[in-house]
């Protein structure tokens, strides 16, 4: 013991108590600069807005049900000019062969093409992002040309994201075969959006949006059919005539939650309402599971119901039975179901062109469609009882993905 | 007896109004901190973790359902004959 009432200790058992010492400071240190450095880099990446990473993504897509088969390429481009400007560019293209129920019934099958140009330019300033684009989408007998404006803003400590849109949309409608027919209609679109971060594991997201149209809203070439006893068949067929407004709002509620060994679960609920007296609501469950560093897989179900629109009938009883008249299925009284499956392979780096992050991807959706008042007129059956329609469709997506 | 109750009730009442209002004078910190994040940072995370494939199948339902908007992508074009 020394004078203090200290044991006593021989030199080199200070040295090493000193070192030791030392090296929990420096090891305390170099933890309390780790967890600075951590909290800086998720402080900058989650305080400060930034741009999206430039990406470009090439795609096949192909959807295959009803007597329809329409597929074709897609190219995503996303670069950023500067740290406050990205630029985008998409192109897609529609290769359609049509044979479904409602063409095979009245018309004969065809075939047509439609193409797809967009371009954008993003905008942040601070906390806020501005987006505006130009769409043009063109096919024989449709020329539809759009501007959309979009405006978001991170606050409350970037707990939340409010955002609002406009889109506007003018059309130009044509019917193959008639040279003289030309119809014009306008969309206009207004939404907003709140999205928030309740927990550390849970964010969530409402979404609004208003949609109007007028206009020439038919589709030119569809029929509906009326019972008539003047001819042999007791069916007669005319054009389909709807309200020349429309107007729809939409609501949507997200969740995306973190699973505590690294998988995700992302739940979906639409509303959706319409002047044409249509209801409808979808609802939609998916889960993302990485296993390791190179492969995620993807689960989804879906489940989308409307009721008809007020003028819809399958069968009128007599010709101009009333002011508005259609028969197209996608106006009856559905419901689908999709199932879906996705795969995403991440390429290892050495695999990768100028070490480049990349990804190659497959999706797979199967979608079962039933009407409940709309009947197959191919079917054998007596008119107006003939069985009601329903079919399956595959949808695939596969994509490459490269972040530069 | 009834008097009592109703001044009772009327003082607990106005009681957690005021702690209610108290309550809500105080500024609302954001409670997750930005060193919490990092769970919903993750990229598996993302809603629009493929967007060219987000745009497909928005269009997909698009053409096949009545309903339209507030998918978060922007809809429009044909293909639905």
């Amino acid at each position: 013991m020394n004078q203090l009432g200290e044991p006593k200790v021989p030199g080199e058992v200070v040295v090493a108590v000193i070192n030791k010492a030392n090296k929990a400071n420096y090891a305390k240190s170099r933890q309390s600069f780790l967890c600075l450095l951590i909290w800086l880099v998720f402080s900058l990446s989650l305080q400060a807005a930034v741009l999206e990473e430039d990406r470009a993504d090439v795609l096949y897509h192909s959807y295959d049900g009803g007597g329809m088969k329409i597929d074709g390429p897609a190219i995503l481009l996303r670069k950023k000019a500067s740290e406050s400007v990205a630029l985008s560019a998409y192109y897609y293209v529609d290769t359609i062969s049509s044979a479904s129920v409602d063409v095979l019934s009245t018309a004969s099958a065809y075939s047509e093409e439609r193409q797809e140009g967009q371009l954008g330019i993003e905008y942040l300033h601070d906390k806020t992002t501005m987006a505006l684009s130009i769409r043009q989408s063109d096919e024989d007998d449709y020329l539809a040309n759009s501007v959309n404006f979009n405006v978001s803003h991170d606050t409350f400590g970037d707990l939340t994201n409010l955002s609002l849109g406009l889109a506007f949309s003018d059309n130009e409608i044509r019917r193959n075969g008639d040279d003289l027919f030309e119809e014009q209609s306008q969309q206009y679109r207004i939404r907003a959006g709140i999205s928030q971060i309740l927990t550390k594991n849970l964010s969530i997201a409402l979404n609004i949006e208003s949609v109007a149209d007028e206009g020439y809203l038919n589709n030119p070439y569809r029929t509906v059919r009326y019972i008539d006893s003047s001819v042999p068949a007791g069916v007669g067929y005319q054009s389909e005539v709807y309200p020349n407004t429309r107007n729809s709002f939409s609501t949507k509620l997200s969740a995306s939650y973190y699973l505590p060994y690294r998988a995700a679960l992302f739940l979906h609920y639409r509303h959706f309402s319409d002047s044409w007296k249509i209801d409808a609501n979808d609802i939609e469950l998916s889960y993302r599971h990485p296993f390791g560093k190179t492969v995620e897989l993807e689960l989804k179900v879906r489940y989308y119901q409307q009721t008809q629109a007020s003028f819809y009938s399958d069968l009128f009883s007599h010709q101009n039975a009333q002011n508005f008249l259609a028969r197209d299925k996608e106006l009856s009284d559905f419901d689908d179901l999709t199932l879906g499956l996705g795969v995403t392979y991440l390429i290892p780096k050495q695999f990768s062109i100028s070490d480049w992050r990349s990804e190659v991807s497959l999706q797979w959706d199967y979608i079962t469609f039933n009407y409940n008042n709309f009947r197959d007129p191919t079917a054998e059956g007596a008119l107006g009882e003939e069985p009601l329609y329903g079919f399956s469709a595959h949808v695939i997506r596969a994509f490459f993905s490269v972040y530069f | 007896m009834l008097t009592n109750y109703f001044t009772r009730a009327l003082f607990i009442a106005f009681s957690t109004s005021l702690l209610a209002l108290t309550g809500c004078a105080q500024p609302i910190e954001p409670w997750v901190k930005p060193y919490e994040r990092q769970n919903l940072a993750d990229p598996i995370m993302r809603t629009n973790r493929h967007p060219i494939a987000n745009m497909h199948i928005a269009h997909v339902y698009e053409a096949r359902e009545s309903a339209r908007g507030a998918e978060g992508t922007g809809g429009g074009g044909c293909g639905c004959n």
